[in-house]
């Protein structure tokens, strides 16, 4: 499908989407709360079949977070681009894990990351940061570690 | 070096014969410092938990204070068996927002490079699984082959392993005037041994029965768990970036995607070996026709990138290197993300893994081709 072609389509599924064609891809804004059910739609969806998640990660723009993630379809090779903002507060997401299992990983990963809380996930652990990490979490703007971190 | 949870006192026979076992993080057989703590019942697995982070030096964070063209070389140090192709991806996400256009002397060079490098990291990728199995014969076999390899990238490049000669705009500098004469060196003795790698390993019926059937991995999940490169292309998936999203010159040359039916850990090996004589057709393609010009656009000495995202997708020699930059404009990206081809892979262990015999671990892991600095970046 075109970009003009998936834009209607997802417009049918999620009448509340905010579309942003600046880039290579269609980008999709959604709200964090609305997430699940337009990932179920996403994957589900003949027509869509967005069933390889190649990228998921955050964005921290100190006011807020930005959730990002890269769609693609193996069956009709489109791609978009689904954001969703949180509060950097109290940043909370459903997870996907059970829709795409790579996300498993990758959410445990922006979760020690960026603090992103996943809601439902199977096993929100550290899996990179050693054990009894305590503090800030390393990939936000804020993060000092006078220590470990050489400022260039 | 373990961690709090990893002590195992008191969970070690958490169910009525279920035992924890620790390999690395380390191990000979995860080549670097993997630390997977492994349930057993008896001999069976139940279940596989990577614990990552022992070579975790946050590149991404590094990146945002790093400039443009500074941040290419610390990619070199992510997946090192592919640090070309790594470079290409930066130096191509560069490119997509600096919309410059590269000279076809260094789009050639550039494709020359990858496939060398691809072959050497399959070369090594086969002495070692070999290894792992318990050949140690094919190790020497595998280096005597890529020495050549890396000393081509040697003359050319001033490095053997991070080689650091891909940079925006096109290639650091002009390819050795020996260059030409070494690779058509390599390729005959190339062709000269590679039969030997077929008779030594892959007709070996005692390596074939401890590759097949172990660690089955079905398209499906091979897609949902986002593997790629080998390891989803040996259950059939059709995702070589090369032919699906092609890049460079990709699209104008002649080679097939291999594609493995078997979805098994000899489907994955045999992709690799295949995957070499494609990398052999390719330079054989280039060789003789490198166009003559400059290697390198011209581009300012500080780099500024538009306020935007690019996102670049290549194949490396383990899968799909994603590199997704956030720019605001400046002369630093203010977030880069590299989806790396490692980590994905690594997550689906758990899923081959499990119900099989803890003997075939191995067998699987070296299947998969797992680099650490890859995976933890």
């Amino acid at each position: 499908m075109t970009k003009e072609e998936l834009k209607v389509k997802i417009t049918e599924l999620y009448p509340a989407a905010g579309f942003d064609e600046t880039g290579e891809w269609l980008n999709i804004n959604a709200e964090a709360k609305d997430w699940l059910a337009l990932a179920r739609q996403l994957c589900h969806d003949d027509s869509l079949y967005f069933d390889y998640l190649f990228c998921l990660t955050c964005i921290d723009w100190k006011t807020h977070l930005t959730m990002v993630y890269h769609l693609e379809s193996t069956k009709h090779r489109h791609i978009i681009v689904v954001k969703s903002k949180l509060d950097s507060g109290i940043p909370e997401i459903e997870t996907v894990s059970h829709i795409w299992r790579t996300a498993d990983f990758h959410e445990r990963e922006v979760y020690e990351m960026f603090g992103v809380n996943f809601l439902n996930h199977p096993d929100l652990r550290l899996l990179i940061l050693p054990d009894g990490w305590e503090g800030k979490n390393p990939l936000r703007k804020d993060f000092e570690d006078p220590v470990n971190m050489i400022k260039l | 070096m373990y961690r709090q949870t990893d002590i195992i006192s008191d969970n070690t026979t958490s169910l009525e014969g279920e035992f924890v076992i620790n390999v690395g993080p380390q191990h000979p057989a995860t080549h670097g410092v993997l630390h997977l703590v492994i349930t057993l019942s008896g001999e069976t697995i139940k279940k596989v938990e990577p614990h990552l982070g022992y070579i975790h030096r946050s590149i991404e964070k590094m990146c945002e204070s790093l400039s443009y063209r500074q941040f290419i070389y610390v990619t070199s140090r992510m997946d090192y068996l592919s640090a070309h192709i790594n470079n290409h991806a930066c130096a191509l996400c560069v490119e997509k927002g600096l919309q410059v256009e590269i000279p076809s002397r260094a789009q050639v060079i550039r494709v020359l490079m990858d496939e060398l490098t691809r072959i050497a990291s399959h070369e090594l990728w086969w002495g070692a699984m070999a290894m792992d199995l318990g050949a140690f014969t094919p190790f020497f076999h595998a280096f005597r082959e890529r020495e050549t390899i890396n000393d081509i990238m040697e003359e050319t490049c001033g490095a053997r392993l991070t080689m650091n000669y891909m940079v925006p705009g096109g290639v650091m500098h002009d390819l050795h005037p020996d260059f030409q004469k070494r690779v058509k060196g390599f390729i005959q003795l190339y062709k000269k041994k590679i039969h030997e790698y077929d008779e030594l390993v892959t007709g070996n019926i005692i390596f074939q029965n401890r590759m097949k059937n172990v660690g089955v991995l079905t398209a499906e999940d091979a897609v949902s768990y986002g593997c790629t490169g080998p390891t989803a292309r040996g259950s059939g998936v059709s995702c070589d970036i090369r032919k699906v999203y092609p890049y460079e010159i990709y699209n104008k040359l002649e080679f097939d995607e291999v594609l493995e039916t078997g979805c098994d850990s000899f489907a994955r090996y045999l992709i690799r070996i295949r995957e070499m004589h494609q990398s052999i057709r390719i330079i054989e393609q280039l060789i003789d026709n490198i166009p003559e010009g400059d290697f390198q656009a011209k581009t300012k000495a500080v780099l500024k990138l538009p306020k935007g995202e690019f996102y670049t997708r290549v194949e490396t020699a383990r899968g799909e290197l994603g590199v997704y930059i956030v720019s605001e404009g400046g002369t630093t990206p203010y977030r880069i993300k590299f989806r790396s081809p490692g980590f994905s892979n690594l997550s689906v262990l758990d899923h081959i893994a499990k119900g099989s015999k803890i003997g075939d671990l191995v067998a699987m892991m070296g299947t998969l081709d797992l680099v650490i600095p890859d995976i933890d970046r």
